[in-house]
């Protein structure tokens, strides 16, 4: 029986309850929230569950709601089930103080390179990673540059003019 | 130079094998990324990989530029077949936007990918032959990747970096000479390939270097988050073109080349067998474009004024292509709220894009899932236990791009 995603709604409502979220976004894709605490056991349900088999790791990053308190860091994993062919997204939010999650690397080796770019750039602490340090940018790096309180220029260098470079300006 | 001025790291003398730094400026890494391997004698013990060197923040620049501006962006990820990256973020942007494009279209878009799986392939396959020693199958092949790039400059004017196509299709009809150019192409290239082929396919220095060399199995591959050529190799038949078909290739027939021990020669034949593929889904695509009569021939954009930059010298003399032309440069359209992820099949495997829209002119977040940022963490279980020379052979199989790896 193919995979749809009323069944994975199903399969993870029996197991979670209310605490997971399953909801199918304006592109069709099923999208899942879950509380950061929980992020491994959902990801080891999907991997494991002999019906849903998400064991393929797409895609994992970090986005920033700056508006969002409480919650303003997210962690956006893309998993792909090869055997069934579907795709889903799984989401957990952390707040930005305590940013905290558990790695999937025991459960993923592709998560290793994939957590360390995400805290090179957001700050996320994964914790349990092997080997959390920067990975693109210079380990001297003290701010996480992909958060939206960086504005795209540096704001430390003097010798440009920010009338002449639209810095500063009100172009959203 | 007195006893003092000589500082030893702690436990050096005592060390049994030797730190060797490969890269990250060395000519066998291709691009600048380094290892820094630890040798017992000529056998790894362990391998540290650096990379970021070319780290230029797409993803940063990406959020303060309109849709159509993030083009340029895309043609420096994977250098080697820019065309690839070009199409695959204008079918993101369709898909956020709800655009779909006419048959003709795909089927242009599809030969353009081709030729730059093609371009791609080539240079990875002839690169490995120079890792291994034999530089002639490079440079006799380099002649027929030049004529890809000039397909490339008669269809968009750029060879390398392209920015060719628009969201919603191509800026303009392709030329005679351009289909001209692709007929030379599919003339000429097979006997080029097949002289390529016969080089190296079973030729006992190459197998000798390649054969049970960086290998690896169905599983680990997966759970590394291996794609494209990589993951066939290993025997995993994923092909993102056959899975989530885009740019219609459901309606070409093609088979997907697969290997069994994930090995660099696994690696090298199907990128091999790939381009075959791909010439015979050139000449059906190119079939199916002549089989295009009056007006349908003429068509190389869909008809959505609101998101296609029209053409300039519309903008010139049109009241309406003029309005247009305003409102999408100045950020005036209607853009979707909403996340979309898309991903289609690189050169090096799933070329993702994960974009995320707050209805402003500039996408709020964009995410590139690069192939081989995500697989070369897997270059220390490659190598380990093998010699120095097999990691340069493993190296060029992986099919490594600086530029994308980096972002």
């Amino acid at each position: 029986m193919a995979l749809t995603t009323l069944n994975i709604q199903q399969r993870i409502q029996e197991k979670f309850g209310e605490s997971v979220s399953a909801v199918v976004d304006s592109y069709g894709l099923l999208e899942i929230t879950a509380p950061r605490e929980l992020n491994l056991k959902v990801l080891n349900f999907l991997y494991d569950d002999a019906a849903l088999q998400f064991q393929f790791l797409t895609d994992l990053t970090g986005v920033h709601y700056p508006s969002q308190k409480g919650s303003e860091l997210a962690v956006v994993y893309h998993l792909h089930s090869l055997k069934e062919n579907v795709r889903i997204r799984f989401k957990i939010f952390a707040p930005i103080e305590q940013p905290e999650v558990y790695t999937a690397t025991g459960l993923f080796s592709a998560a290793n390179w994939m957590e360390r770019e995400t805290y090179d750039f957001f700050g996320i602490l994964f914790v349990g990673h092997p080997n959390l340090k920067r990975i693109l940018n210079v380990d001297e790096m003290d701010y996480f540059p992909l958060r939206k309180e960086f504005p795209l220029e540096d704001q430390t260098r003097i010798d440009k003019d920010d009338e002449m470079f639209g810095r500063g300006g009100t172009i959203k | 130079m007195s006893e003092q001025h000589i500082k030893l790291p702690e436990g050096s003398i005592e060390k049994t094998t030797t730190t060797l730094n490969l890269g990250p400026t060395h000519p066998a890494t291709h691009g600048v990324m380094q290892n820094i391997l630890e040798l017992d004698g000529e056998r790894i013990v362990s391998a540290d990989q650096t990379i970021g060197y070319i780290h230029r923040a797409f993803e940063k620049l990406a959020e303060r530029r309109p849709l159509a501006q993030i083009t340029t962006l895309t043609d420096r990820l994977n250098y080697c077949s820019a065309p690839l990256n070009n199409m695959g973020w204008h079918m993101t942007c369709e898909k956020l936007l709800g655009v779909q494009t006419p048959k003709r279209v795909d089927y242009l878009r599809v030969i353009m990918m081709e030729l730059a799986r093609i371009a791609d392939h080539l240079i990875c396959n002839s690169i490995m032959g120079v890792d291994a020693g034999a530089y002639t199958g490079f440079l006799y092949v380099m002649q027929f990747r030049e004529l890809i790039y000039e397909i490339y400059e008669e269809v968009c004017g750029a060879r390398l970096t392209t920015n060719m196509g628009r969201i919603g299709g191509f800026e303009r009809n392709f030329t005679d000479k351009a289909f001209q150019k692709l007929e030379k192409f599919l003339a000429e290239y097979p006997r080029a390939l097949k002289e390529f082929e016969n080089m190296f396919q079973r030729n006992r220095i190459f197998m000798d270097r390649t054969m049970g060399v960086g290998g690896i199995s169905a599983a680990r591959a997966l759970n590394y988050g291996f794609t494209g050529p990589n993951l066939r190799a290993a025997g995993v038949d994923y092909d993102v073109r056959v899975q989530n078909p885009y740019a219609s290739y459901q309606d070409f027939n093609f088979i997907i080349p697969v290997g069994s021990t994930g090995d660099c020669y696994d690696r090298w034949l199907v990128r091999e067998q790939e381009m075959w593929q791909s010439l015979s889904i050139l000449e059906q695509a190119y079939q199916k474009i002549q089989a295009f009569k009056g007006a349908e021939a003429e068509v190389y954009h869909a008809d959505t004024p609101a998101y296609y930059l029209p053409e300039k010298k519309d903008v010139y003399t049109k009241m309406e292509a003029l309005i247009y032309h305003f409102k999408i440069i100045m950020g005036e359209t209607e853009i979707p709220v909403g996340e979309v992820y898309h991903s289609i099949e690189a050169g090096n495997g799933e070329l993702g894009f994960y974009l995320i829209s707050d209805g402003g002119r500039s996408p709020y977040r964009l995410h590139f899932r690069r192939p081989c940022f995500i697989y070369y963490q897997a270059y220390e279980e490659l190598v380990k236990g093998s010699m120095l020379s097999d990691a340069i052979m493993t190296m060029s199989s992986l099919n490594l791009i600086a530029g994308e790896m980096d972002a």
